[in-house]
């Protein structure tokens, strides 16, 4: 499968760039994604993929180069704008809301798109509880879609770790996106877990009509679920491609696992 | 019960008025203790929700309140009379309100530049800030200088006090079970979670902010009004520490905890008179032995804020 043609791109990376002091991070990379379409980033460890994330979100700006989501810049605008856009991301490490209930976690991401007035959050009249209830069936909804409803009042530091996973994959699809980013979702997981996640983004992928990028350290995820794979390497993208193109990509084996191994791997 | 809330405001109010109309037959130290207690617990419920639900660290309320104080007693001892001729209790609340947004002003002025800063840093610069509005009362003949303003009409009154704390109290609540509380707690959890989910995390921070601030000035004016006299020393750095300690006592985040814990604490340091020149010890080793035994807050018990339970 090739890459969409730049005009039709969700999300295009156009040559970015981001140096650290004296350190590239990102190197010119060129990054499409299309709409609907399900796009894998991957690389060895301090390769870039997390930087990638943050120029995207506007964590970090660009040094060089832009980012544009549906044809427009993304540059100057600050993450929760971004988010506004339409673009939701997960975090390598859970960043979840600690204090707040399962159902808020999810609450404070779905409020993106009602926020009540000052005065009316004072005032508290019908027309601030009608809003609250409409926000409250739609968390109830999508907690029950992934089957999260029953921990419904639990602090979302108690959940079980692949629940707080799948909880922040959950707020992020909250925010209504049209691309999601998710950061190494498989991260911790054993492979039964690895199994239900990549059954988990394919379903994301279908039933809310998103596109999704996936950085991942895992093979088996990447390959199982991506349509099209990007590799990086020191901030440099070394091939991009079908996930079994990439997989016999003489410069990704050696990247991945060295000259002489990844030689006699590929036999 | 969606109504709740409101039938709790108008009844604290109604509570206040009916208290403060048999307030003339009460001993003047207990009244004068009621009141403290009063203003303590404006402050602290303001402060929780800059330092306890937002989570940036301020230490700057006392110079809030200050700026509430002299705003409110100029509208009172000078606008009054050149207006009416006369002083007059009409005034009153208009002034209060005036002390409440001319200390919002000063948060927004204060906060707008410093949010960006986090925990401890926070702390430095809002210190600083409470410190360069004591020197600027103190320089300031127009104001009184070091001596501060004296006489200024006892207004202020169980009824206004309570009246207001009630207000607070409301206000804070409301806030905190809105859109605008779930992201003053998802900004304290984690700022960059919060932003990756669209709340505006400066907006918010600058709200809670403000909206402290500004009832740090009713604060302020309310006791400038009961004490009848203000002076630059009683808002200092002690004062605002004061209110971070009620806060802390009560639990962070813990709106019910705080009022019980700034009616102790107050209640406390009035007990503690008896012993003179010792006060402040064992005022401090108190909290110091509280704070030990209960570091979550003395009234911290499980019961954060209700969830809703959603129709299915």
């Amino acid at each position: 499968m090739s890459a969409p043609a730049a005009s039709d791109a969700l999300l295009r990376m156009d040559r970015c760039t981001i140096r650290f002091g004296g350190l590239t991070a990102v190197s010119e990379l060129d990054l499409h994604i299309g709409g609907n379409e399900l796009v894998g980033l991957i690389g060895p460890n301090g390769a870039g993929k997390t930087t990638v994330f943050n120029l995207i979100t506007g964590v970090y700006p660009p040094t060089e180069g832009g980012v544009y989501f549906r044809g427009e810049t993304l540059r100057n605008q600050k993450p929760h704008q971004i988010t506004a856009k339409g673009i939701a991301r997960t975090f390598q490490n859970i960043r979840l809301f600690p204090s707040l209930s399962v159902f808020d976690n999810v609450r404070v991401a779905l409020q993106l798109n009602r926020r009540g007035g000052f005065v009316q959050a004072l005032l508290r009249g019908p027309d601030f509880h009608r809003a609250e209830r409409q926000v409250e069936a739609e968390v109830v909804e999508i907690l029950d879609i992934f089957r999260l409803g029953r921990f419904r009042h639990t602090m979302a530091r108690n959940l079980p770790y692949g629940d707080q996973r799948r909880l922040e994959i959950v707020r992020a699809l909250a925010t209504k996106p049209r691309l999601l980013l998710l950061d190494e979702p498989a991260a911790g997981m054993n492979p039964t877990e690895k199994v239900d996640l990549m059954r988990l983004i394919q379903f994301i992928k279908e039933k809310f009509n998103i596109s999704v990028l996936l950085v991942e350290h895992d093979m088996q995820v990447v390959m199982g679920v991506c349509q099209r794979v990007s590799v990086l390497d020191y901030g440099v993208k070394i091939a991009e491609g079908g996930p079994e193109q990439v997989r016999r990509d003489p410069k990704v084996i050696e990247a991945y696992l060295g000259d002489k191994i990844g030689a006699e791997n590929s036999k | 019960m969606a109504y709740r809330s409101h039938i709790i405001l108008v009844a604290a109010i109604l509570a206040s008025f009916v208290v403060s109309s048999y307030s003339p037959h009460l001993n003047a130290y207990y009244l004068d203790v009621a009141i403290n207690v009063g203003v303590n617990i404006i402050l602290a419920v303001s402060l929780n929700l800059i330092n306890g639900y937002t989570g940036q660290f301020s230490l700057g309320h006392a110079g809030f309140m200050s700026v509430g104080a002299y705003a409110s007693a100029a509208v009172t001892m000078y606008l009054g009379p050149r207006l009416f001729g006369e002083r007059t209790s009409l005034l009153f609340f208009p002034a209060l309100l005036t002390g409440g947004f001319v200390a919002a002003l000063a948060g927004l002025a204060v906060g707008v530049p410093s949010l960006r800063l986090k925990g401890d840093y926070l702390a430095i610069v809002t210190l600083g800030f409470g410190e360069i509005i004591r020197v600027v009362f103190r320089n300031t003949e127009a104001l009184g200088g070091a001596l501060g303003l004296q006489g200024i009409p006892p207004y202020a009154n169980f009824f206004w006090t309570f009246g207001f704390a009630a207000v607070t109290v409301y206000v804070v609540t409301s806030l905190v079970n809105s859109t605008y509380g779930r992201s003053f707690i998802a900004t304290h959890d984690d700022e960059v979670a919060a932003s990756a989910m669209g709340v505006n995390t400066t907006k918010f921070k600058i709200i809670a902010f403000v909206v402290g601030a500004f009832f740090a000035g009713i604060a302020g004016g309310l006791y400038g009004h009961f004490k009848q006299s203000i002076n630059p020393t009683g808002f200092d750095f002690i004062k605002s520490i004061e209110i971070v300690v009620i806060v802390i006592l009560g639990g962070m985040g813990n709106t019910l905890g705080v009022i019980l814990s700034a009616i102790l604490l107050t209640l406390l340091l009035e007990k503690l008179r008896d012993f003179g020149d010792y006060r402040m010890m064992l005022y401090s080793f108190l909290i110091i032995v509280i704070m030990l035994a209960r570091p979550q807050g003395l009234f911290a018990w499980p019961l954060r804020r209700k969830e809703p339970a959603p129709k299915p």
